[in-house]
């Protein structure tokens, strides 16, 4: 392993990582918003929406995101709606994410026991004070640890990008072993910027967990 | 009717064997995803009960296993093998072979941690009552914990399957040529004669993986309403 090689690389591979991170996370923001959306949709069982939302979650839930994201790439621009490889990498991960996304709040709002409302309500309380205040502290205290599994999951699936043309870090390591051979000083950066962009997000989730329990104890 | 289906780019499938090449490629990804659920299942299953066990040595190198395989995308760990083992040993591996170590590496490491969390998850009592029966060790696997841990694990298990069908969608960045490599292909030699071709052709491979996967995240939610009532 050559470590002047690898600092020539470094630069290369932070703009890369820049890239993926800020695709990634625009594309995990858009999937907690549609998820939220959804699941809101969903719970309340909306009528129309709410069947239009569940499909919409089925087949992003049943179908990879490469192929997602081909469909959109290349696919949408015949009927007219041509998009960035960075818009389409940002909203084919938050079309992904936010079908998990939804999932996971809407169990955290079923899970609430029907105890809690109807007490809260013969408390004299809202139907407004009981969402703010009772349904929804405890939905998402419920959702927390599965709605971190799913960004960690979105940040993973962001190694599909090059498949789109975006330079991320994927792209850069193939393209760079392609043009000079250093195989392993490549692996090696994709490797460590893959930890430094995955691990702390990990370890987050992890403490989030244990902070959250109280919310799995509620029955 | 029929400029709808030209317009959108459908009328590709409809010419020479270009629907049955699309089906053929999806072959191949499921192939490659059957072959390592069936490799990650016994093997998984084993380091899942071996992990269960109260041995510090194995609990860590397993424990370290799971990790490293799951923090790194299966994208990385592709990559990794196929390129990085012609680096490491000399050994030039083919894009199925290289594939089919990862996800079954991949399949494995997810496999323990279900069926660790399954033999954990029986409580004590299941086996002091056995036995307190008089049943012999072997006689309370067989018919009282083993039943029970399949039980539990069966609805992710076949979740585990679904996942391994996307996750193999991947190989095509390695070389292999499945559904959307064909799908290129036949997209690029109908450019001139039907210039939608794209979107009929990748909105038919979105069904095709949704009519794979579909079917079987129902059964695993069925099977799982019906271990959790």
């Amino acid at each position: 392993m050559d470590l002047a090689v690898m600092g020539e690389y470094l630069p290369r591979f932070g703009e890369a990582f820049l890239l993926t991170l800020r695709i990634g996370w625009a594309g995990i923001a858009l999937s907690l918003l549609i998820g939220l959306a959804a699941a809101f949709i969903r719970h309340f069982k909306i009528p129309l929406l709410s069947g239009l939302m569940a499909g919409y979650i089925e087949l992003f839930r049943n179908t990879p995101l490469l192929v997602q994201l081909f469909f959109i790439y290349f696919g949408l621009p015949k009927l007219g709606f041509t998009v960035s490889p960075e818009l389409c990498g940002a909203v084919g991960l938050g079309l992904l994410g936010g079908s998990y996304m939804a999932e996971s709040f809407r169990s955290g709002l079923d899970a609430v026991p029907p105890a809690q409302s109807l007490s809260a309500l013969s408390l004299g309380m809202t139907r407004r004070q009981l969402f703010v205040h009772v349904v929804l502290p405890q939905a998402f205290a419920i959702s927390t640890p599965s709605v971190v599994a799913n960004v960690i999951f979105l940040l993973k699936e962001t190694s599909v990008f090059s498949a789109i043309s975006l330079m991320d870090l994927m792209f850069t390591a193939k393209d760079l072993i392609g043009l000079y051979y250093d195989t392993t000083e490549c692996l090696v950066l994709l490797v460590l910027f893959y930890i430094v962009m995955l691990l702390p997000v990990s370890l987050l989730g992890r403490k989030l967990e244990k902070k959250f329990e109280f919310g799995r104890s509620g029955t | 009717m029929e400029s709808i289906i030209t317009d959108l780019g459908f009328d590709v499938l409809f010419k020479g064997n270009n629907a049955m090449r699309l089906l053929e490629g999806l072959l191949v990804a499921l192939r490659i995803s059957m072959i390592a659920v069936l490799i990650s299942l016994p093997l998984g299953g084993l380091l899942g009960v071996l992990m269960s066990l109260k041995r510090k040595g194995i609990r860590f190198f397993g424990r370290l296993y799971l990790e490293i395989i799951r923090i790194m995308p299966q994208m990385v760990l592709l990559f990794i093998v196929y390129f990085g083992a012609t680096r490491a040993f000399g050994l030039k591996l083919s894009p199925e072979l290289s594939s089919l170590i990862v996800f079954s590496l991949w399949g494995t490491a997810e496999m323990s941690d279900l069926v660790r969390g399954a033999v954990q998850s029986i409580p004590r009592a299941q086996y002091e009552s056995s036995a307190a029966l008089g049943m012999n060790t072997a006689k309370t696997y067989c018919f009282v914990i083993v039943p029970q841990i399949i039980r539990r694990i069966l609805p992710n298990t076949i979740n585990l399957i679904t996942r391994m069908i996307k996750t193999t969608s991947l190989v095509m960045m390695i070389g292999i040529v499945e559904v959307l490599k064909v799908g290129q292909q036949i997209i690029e030699a109908n450019r001139k004669s039907s210039p939608n071709a794209a979107f009929g052709v990748f909105a038919t491979v979105f069904l095709l993986y949704f009519l794979a996967c579909y079917p079987i995240s129902l059964l695993s939610r069925y099977l799982e309403k019906k271990a959790n009532g």
